[in-house]
């Protein structure tokens, strides 16, 4: 295998990240509902952490896009 | 494979030297020209009046300082409102910034990793000066979070000074790379719009109107994170352990 089908399956594997992020945004919505459905009061506390923590868990999807982004460029 | 990082490229419009130093003008310093222009513009033309019944404007210019002074409260106290001028300006310049990049033919400055990298940085060392003023040597104690048996000392110092150290680092990437990261989907659905043609192409067209509805909204979100942790970094320096209720 040479080294540019390398740097692509690298770039394609640091996708795979997109996953765990998937999966924390969907327990953080999930959560969210939850505590409503349960407490509708407290929907604007709440809804303020929420969309704290759906930046924070987005940001961490983004790093392996960053990550992609190292490797296209020391493919050069 | 087109290099989808060719619309980030900055090249030089101007060129000017100072001493030696390139302080060439290129589009992202017309750019961040625009944004403290128009900023600064609106907000004085909002504060400037003070009627008793707000104009549009003056509204406008309350609720964003009622909103911040929201955000320094919840995060800080009360005598966190002292970095009121730092938090807010901080907050507006990348509101504006963000939601001017949205236009077609503009520039995210925020998608420069060296913008929010300075950012960052200076909010960090800010942090840092204030804990060791404030609390000398004891400033250390931040390494240690409160009710840690003794034993697990060697264990927790090093994973908390490896989190302090990733603070600035996580701040700066998070919002470069949200910005990025938006553009580069939203250049990449225009380009399957243009080479599906009419038949196919109004699908990817769609979508690429929902992801700007979108990207408005985190155009906000990204904001208000990096005022928010900004404020958490600045709190925890300034009562270190004191204020737990507040810092979540």
């Amino acid at each position: 295998m040479d080294s540019a089908a390398a740097a692509l399956l690298g770039m394609g594997l640091a996708a795979a990240g997109f996953a765990g992020a998937g999966v924390g945004i969907g327990y953080i919505f999930g959560k969210m509902i939850e505590a409503v459905a349960r407490q509708p009061e407290a929907e604007a506390r709440v809804g303020k952490y929420m969309w704290i923590g759906f930046a924070l868990v987005e940001a961490i999807a983004l790093y392996g896009l960053v990550i992609a982004f190292i490797i296209m460029g020391l493919r050069k | 494979m087109e290099n989808p990082l060719h619309p980030f490229e900055l090249h030089q419009l101007v060129h000017l030297s100072l001493f030696g130093l390139d302080i060439s003008l290129n589009k992202a310093v017309l750019i961040m020209w625009v944004v403290v222009g128009l900023a600064a513009t609106l907000l004085v033309l909002g504060g400037t009046s003070r009627r008793l019944v707000p104009t549009k404007l003056q509204s406008l210019a309350e609720m964003l300082v009622e909103f911040i002074r929201g955000i320094i409260l919840d995060t800080m106290g009360q005598d966190g409102l002292k970095f009121f001028p730092l938090v807010g300006t901080l907050f507006v310049f990348i509101l504006f910034s963000n939601l001017l990049g949205l236009i077609p033919g503009s520039y995210t400055v925020t998608s420069q990793i060296v913008v929010t990298g300075v950012f960052a940085l200076m909010v960090y060392g800010l942090s840092l000066v204030l804990g060791f003023l404030l609390h000398g040597i004891k400033f250390l104690g931040i390494l240690v979070p409160p009710g840690t048996p003794g034993w697990l000392l060697p264990l927790m110092m090093p994973i908390e000074l490896i989190s302090q150290l990733a603070r600035p680092i996580s701040l700066a990437v998070r919002l470069f790379a949200n910005m990025t990261a938006g553009h580069v989907i939203l250049g990449v659905l225009f380009g399957l719009a243009i080479t599906g043609g009419v038949l196919i192409g109004w699908l990817p067209f769609a979508f690429t109107i929902a992801m700007n509805a979108l990207e408005v909204g985190i155009a906000f979100i990204q904001a208000y994170i990096f005022t928010v942790l900004t404020c958490v970094y600045l709190g925890d320096a300034m009562h270190l352990h004191g204020h737990e209720e507040h810092a979540h």
